[in-house]
């Protein structure tokens, strides 16, 4: 059995906010695919077209109408002046008042129903990217920046979204106008037909060929702009650093660098927009005086009357907004089309952990836990193996201390046992079962890891505590957290459980944020409990106390208790000494100190009392 | 503690009471409330470099508008004096041309002009606001930095300052609605004045239903404002502690209370959709009956001869455009509301007080200052009446080396902290190299003290670049020397790049003690002549880190050293150890006087060395009410 980790992760450095455009076919097919989401809400996208195409055509009358009460006013129509032409009037009037409701009231249905499917859309999306994101490995949130994760979470989300409101809607409404307008026109008067239309294949070429070029810059822009807010989310995320360092000039230039960067850009693509939107208002104008030329000359020569040349104006100022939207429109397909490929591609990456097919739940039957020469390598660690042939085995009740100098895979070991890594190679059993082929879900109720590096949630020190069971009652809260040697401290605070606790913790010590974490992995009462290195920053006497506090519940529980304090695990049932990846002396304590070895040597810097030991730091 | 397992019929069920995701509280409570106008003083103060700019793209939009004005009444002297029957001439049509492609041209400048400019402004203010921000944020106290998440200021650095430069582009735009409004008002009054006047009678109507309308779409946009950052915000905690969520099982509850995010974001988002769109047929009935009344009465005017047709032509087709300006400009409000909250929290940021900075005249501390360290009966705490240290003096001489030990929560941290300004304290002083530090400079303290904290913090970026930090003059010998001081050199060797390789999100890649390690060897690089370590080697085995302490020797002879470790072996041959609890110093002296003395320190450092099966219940019992306060 054997699972590369490297296999079904997307390969390393490949981050979101930065693939490359894409291809036109898979462009298309992304586009299709938003389509078919779109139409889960048939009703809704069916009214959505149907009430264009409604309101577009009620749209194409108004000029018509208005050329012919122009017509009416200056008596050339058939009714000739006086009564019958006031009633003529009057008749117009009315029809162009009801073409006008009419209108608004498609227009309303239209925008509406657009924007309901496009939030509806938006909504599954959200979802669906939320699920994926909290079940992706940590293979693979090891690789993506957060950053662009969150982007592609927000603005690439959006982009497809709106797909369907200022893409596809602005499409069909653009056809109806100039088919049907183009239609009208033309069979009015040819020459003036066309003259009114010739403006729109010139804006058509001018704002494709500027949104495209748009963009391209609109993918370097984002970029930049995503190292701009890299560099003030670290600086912010590490403030502290930067002010023991007085490095704030430093942490200035390099936001000045990136800031510049964007803004050159930023100045460039207004540049490229504006000229474009000139130029395309332009020709609109000039094709108008075109109309206004030619149309005077037939007016004059009686072909046409003025009212004629008045619905050719007016009609023209009804296309203008739509053609100027043209720009909008490709943009909308252009970004839709990137947008979605990015997030359909995190939407269908594999999961690397998963659950088997046919998985079954753990059950822990003694809580024996088992490594069978296991061997793991990080994906991005170029296939050197971080750890290789680690075999024990952990019976009920029994604690197994880990040691070994920074980087040697204890974290690793810890991670590999709730399945956060799978292993590249061997096996682990929890009670004969293999950690694979058990669901994932029952195999984390069971494994606790109270991790090195913990993560608090800005809430309450009472959700906090009951993260992992937020169903707890108070009482056991409290509970998790007198083992945890917290309660006193916490019932201290002026709002005692309640108290917020800082991004990460910011207003705890060190400590204090290690026995909440430790607090929290107790809540959920795990069989298999590893410590890693949880006690780093707790003074021993603190630790001891929480660990004879435990120790009432530690009777069926399997401990794995990674630490550089041996008083922290010289009473292990066995010790492993790791290095490199791989175990290298392993024994009780009495059995590793007969053999002389690395943990022997271990010892006597920490805990042989005797003086012949080298001196602290800087005391020479 | 009777039954472990008493309360195990929890009902797992049903919706966790207490559960959250995201950390959405009202913007307020953060950063106090009341309206200011100084807001629209302050972002003038951005606006106002760019001045020059600003009135030539007023200038522009407002030439921009005549142009527009001026179209429609081109066509009208064509049609009444060149094409009206019985009136043809030849000789009109050709000025009538030649006028509007006059205008058409003035036209094009004038919009490029106006866009461009205003585009480029809106750009620079931006940039600049969040320079400024930024640069704001660098000097506000690390008390104020604790309480507020990285995120809601990233927010603020981004999304509130882009809807400033939406604001900035459209309001200029918006000086030529305003004009174009009145403008074709008084064109259409000077037109035809009764007609004008029955045509615009349909105004005040629209103005009446804004203001029924007006309150409650606020009420809706704002709700969708503010479930979309509720939402977001739920998203990025998500991102961001992903591997809790994982190891902890919650990701069913939170992907159940974040769908009931998103659903009310979603219903917000429809109700203000509602509430935009009941507009439309509005409007349009609106410009319906206002054409509908031009064609009867207009027409009918026209066929009693007392009005031109081009006159007729010319009201349909201000008509038309007249009530854009208006839909633009009740946009404008909302674009503008939005701005103005934006534009609070902004200044906001930007009148966060700076309580820790220089004062005038403070010194620079000097390289050859002795690097001594002392605390002047010091008390200082986080929280009002809650004092964190109290009354603490000592003294650390130079080119000695200084360790803290105690419980946890004692205030070790606090202290270093406090050396270095991080924040100042309520009575007493902190003196480093014989200066009080409030007279000092912080960026030479900064430079004259390295530090080492308790959570290694690393950039994105490489080995390198990491190491040197700040010191971009450093070479590369001078980083790898660190890096074979404190031991790092051999595991840097074997990343796939060396010292090149590209770290991930802080240090993701690396493990804690190799973390913790760059960042040891950051603060050798900085060759400062204080080094404070605060749990330095926490997560680093004794081995290593007696390497390191060899290495260290030559390395940092004649400086400072000011160390914290909870691990006793690591400090034990410090010049003093000083014992805090609870905030107080309870002991000090050397290792062996403190041996000796069997207090706190010879009971931690025994315990660390013995065995907890053969600590007493009566040590445990004295130890307990030792940390009760920690
Ligand atoms: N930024 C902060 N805001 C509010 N309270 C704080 C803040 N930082 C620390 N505290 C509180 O001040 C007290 C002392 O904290 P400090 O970090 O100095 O302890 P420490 O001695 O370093 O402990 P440890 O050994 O656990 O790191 C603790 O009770 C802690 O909760
Ligand atoms: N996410 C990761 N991607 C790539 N390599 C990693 C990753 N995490 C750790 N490593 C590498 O794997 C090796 C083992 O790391 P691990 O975290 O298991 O060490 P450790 O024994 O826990 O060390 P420490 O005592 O410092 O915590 C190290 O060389 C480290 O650089
Ligand atoms: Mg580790
Ligand atoms: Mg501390």
């Amino acid at each position: 059995m054997h699972t590369d980790a490297k296999s079904s992760a997307p390969e390393r450095g490949k981050s979101f906010a930065h693939v490359a455009e894409a291809s036109w076919g898979k462009g298309l097919s992304t586009l299709l695919r938003i389509m078919r989401m779109t139409l889960r809400h048939p009703w809704q996208v069916a009214i959505t077209i149907v009430s264009t195409f409604i309101a577009a055509t009620l749209q194409l009358l108004i000029p018509r109408l208005l050329g012919r009460a122009i017509d009416q006013a200056q008596g050339v129509m058939a009714e000739g002046a006086g009564a019958a032409a006031q009633h003529a009037l009057w008749n117009t009037a009315l029809t162009l008042l009801v073409v006008s409701v009419l209108r608004g009231l498609f227009t309303m249905a239209q925008n509406y129903c657009g924007e309901a499917v496009g939030h509806r859309t938006g909504y599954e999306l959200r979802l669906a990217f939320y699920e994926k994101i909290q079940r992706l490995s940590f293979a693979f949130h090891d690789r993506v920046h957060t950053g662009d994760l969150i982007t592609l979470g927000l603005l690439d989300l959006d982009g497809v979204r709106m797909f369907f409101s200022t893409g596809v809607l602005r499409v069909v409404l653009l056809g109806v106008l100039i088919g049907v307008g183009a239609y009208l026109l033309i069979s009015t008067d040819l020459v003036l037909g066309v003259l009114s239309l010739s403006f729109v294949p010139f804006v058509a070429w001018r704002s494709s060929v500027t949104q495209l070029r748009l963009r391209s810059t609109w993918l370097t822009l984002q970029q930049r702009l995503s190292v701009l807010s890299r560099v003030m989310d670290e600086n912010l995320g590490g403030i502290r650093v930067v002010r023991a360092f007085a490095a704030q000039r430093h942490e200035l230039k390099k936001f000045d660098r990136a800031k510049q960067d964007a803004l050159g850009l930023a100045n460039e693509r207004v540049d490229i927009r504006v000229s474009n939107t000139s130029a395309m208002n332009f020709s609109f104008l000039v094709a108008m005086g075109l109309v206004l030329w030619f149309g005077g000359q037939k007016v004059m020569s009686g072909q046409i009357s003025v009212g004629t040349l008045a619905q050719f104006l007016t009609f023209m100022t009804i296309l203008q907004m739509p053609v100027r939207q043209l720009g909008l429109m490709v943009n909308s397909f252009a970004r839709a089309s990137t947008c979605g490929t990015r997030l359909f591609e995190l939407l269908d990456t594999e999961l690397d952990i998963k659950d088997a097919p046919g998985a079954r739940d753990l059950v822990v039957t003694d809580g024996v836990l088992r490594f069978e020469d296991v061997g793991f390598h990080y994906p991005g660690s170029g296939g050197r193996p971080t750890l290789s042939g680690i075999s024990f085995e952990a019976g009920p009740g029994q604690t197994i201390g880990i040691v070994g100098p920074p980087g040697s895979g204890k974290s690793t070991i810890a991670h590999l046992i709730p399945r956060f890594y799978d292993a590249s190679s061997g096996t682990i059993t929890i009670d004969g079962q293999d950690i694979r082929e058990v669901t994932l879900q029952s195999l984390r109720k069971v494994v606790g890891v109270v991790q090195q590096d913990a993560f608090l949630f800005t809430t309450s020190i009472e959700n906090n505590i009951a993260y992992g069971n937020p169903w707890a009652r108070e009482t056991r809260i409290e509970r998790a957290a007198e083992s945890a040697q917290l309660h006193n401290y916490i019932i201290g605070l002026p709002s005692g459980y309640t108290t917020i606790v800082g991004e990460r913790g910011a207003s705890l010590s060190g400590g204090q944020r290690q026995r909440l974490t430790i607090a929290r992995s107790l809540m959920l009462r795990p069989s298999v409990l590893v410590f890693d290195d949880s006690t780093a920053a707790i003074d021993a006497g603190t630790e001891q106390r929480i660990r004879a506090a435990m120790k009432r519940f530690a009777k069926d529980r399997v401990t794995l208790i990674i630490s550089h304090r041996l008083s922290s695990l010289m009473h292990a049932d066995q010790i492993l000494f790791v290095e490199g990846g791989r175990i290298v002396e392993r024994g009780t304590h009495g059995e590793l100190l007969a053999l002389g070895g690395r943990y022997r040597a271990l010892y006597d810097l920490q805990l042989r009392p005797d003086d012949d030991r080298p001196a602290a730091l800087g005391a020479a | 503690m009777s039954d472990p397992r008493d309360d195990e019929k929890e009902d797992t069920r049903g919706r966790p009471a207490k559960a959250v995701v995201g950390s959405h509280r009202d913007e307020e409570e953060v950063f106090g409330k009341a309206y200011d106008p100084r807001i629209v003083r302050r972002i003038w103060s951005f606006v106002k470099p760019y001045q020059g700019r600003i009135f030539i793209s007023v200038g522009a939009v407002l030439v921009f508008t005549l142009t527009q004005l001026a179209i429609p009444l081109v066509i009208r002297y064509a049609i009444d004096h060149g094409m009206a029957p019985g009136r043809l001439d030849r000789s009109v049509m050709v000025w009538a041309t030649g006028a509007f492609a006059a205008v058409i041209l003035v036209n094009y400048a004038a919009s490029y002009a106006q866009e461009s400019v205003v585009g480029k402004v809106a750009e620079n203010v931006l940039s600049d606001l969040r320079r400024a921000m930024f640069g704001h944020l660098q000097r506000v106290s690390l008390s104020f930095m604790d309480k507020t998440e990285v995120g809601r200021l990233m927010s603020r650095l981004q999304g509130d300052v882009n809807s400033m430069q939406e604001f900035l582009e459209t309001s200029v735009m918006s000086v030529g609605d305003i004009v174009l409004l009145f403008g074709i008002v008084s064109v259409l009054l000077w037109l035809d004045f009764r007609l004008g006047l029955l045509t615009l009678s349909t105004m005040p109507i629209l103005f009446i239903v804004r203001l029924f309308w007006l309150p409650r779409a606020k009420v809706a946009f704002m709700a969708a404002h503010e479930t979309n950052s509720i939402a977001n915000g739920a998203l990025a905690e998500g991102i961001h502690g992903v591997r809790t969520v994982q190891s902890l099982e919650r990701q069913h509850v939170n992907f159940e209370l974040y769908d009931e995010k998103v659903l009310a974001n979603l219903n917000a988002h429809l109700r203000s959709a509602r509430y935009a769109q009941v507009m439309v047929p509005i409007v349009d009935t609106l410009t319906g009956i206002a054409m509908a009344t031009v064609i009867v009465v207009g027409g009918s005017m026209v066929l009693s001869h007392s009005l031109d047709v081009g006159v007729m032509v010319a009201f349909l087709f201000y008509i038309q455009r007249f009530f854009d300006p208006i839909r633009s400009l009740t946009m404008q409000y909302s674009v503008m509301q939005r701005a103005m909250a934006s534009g609070q929290r902004i200044s906001e940021v930007l009148d966060v007080p700076v309580d820790v900075a220089d004062r005038q005249g403070a010194v620079a501390l000097s390289r050859d200052m002795d690097g001594s360290v002392e605390f002047r009966n010091v008390t200082f705490g986080y929280r009002r009446n809650q004092p964190v240290l109290k009354n603490v003096s000592f003294r650390v001489n130079p080119g000695e080396t200084v360790a803290l030990v105690g419980p946890t929560g004692s205030g070790k941290s606090s202290s270093m902290a406090l050396a270095h300004r991080f924040y100042d304290v309520w009575s007493g002083q902190v003196l480093v190299g014989g200066h009080d530090v409030r007279d000092l400079t912080q960026d030479s303290l900064g430079e004259q003290m390295a530090m080492v904290l308790q959570e290694p913090f690393l950039f994105s970026g490489t080995v390198l670049e990491n190491i040197r930090y700040h010191k971009a003059g450093a070479t590369r010998e001078e980083v790898v020397r660190a890096a074979k001081a404190v031991g790092a050199h051999d595991f840097i060797e074997q990343l796939p790049d060396g010292y090149d390789t590209e770290l991930e999100q802080r240090g993701g890649n690396l493990s804690l003690g190799q973390r913790q390690l760059i960042s040891f060897a950051r603060a050798l690089v900085a060759d400062a002549k204080i080094l404070v370590l605060d749990e330095a080697t926490a997560s680093i085995d004794s081995y290593t880190e007696m390497l390191i302490q060899k290495a260290l020797i030559k390395l940092l002879e004649g400086r400072t050293g000011l160390v914290i470790a909870h691990r006793l072996a690591t400090i034990r041959g410090a010049d003093r150890i000083i014992v805090l609890q609870n905030g107080e110093i309870v002991e000090s002296g050397n290792h062996e006087q403190l041996m000796e003395r069997k207090g706190l320190y010879a009971r931690l450092y025994n315990m660390n060395y013995a065995s907890f099966d053969d600590i007493s219940e009566e040590e445990m019992g004295m130890d307990a009410v030792a940390g009760k306060a920690t």
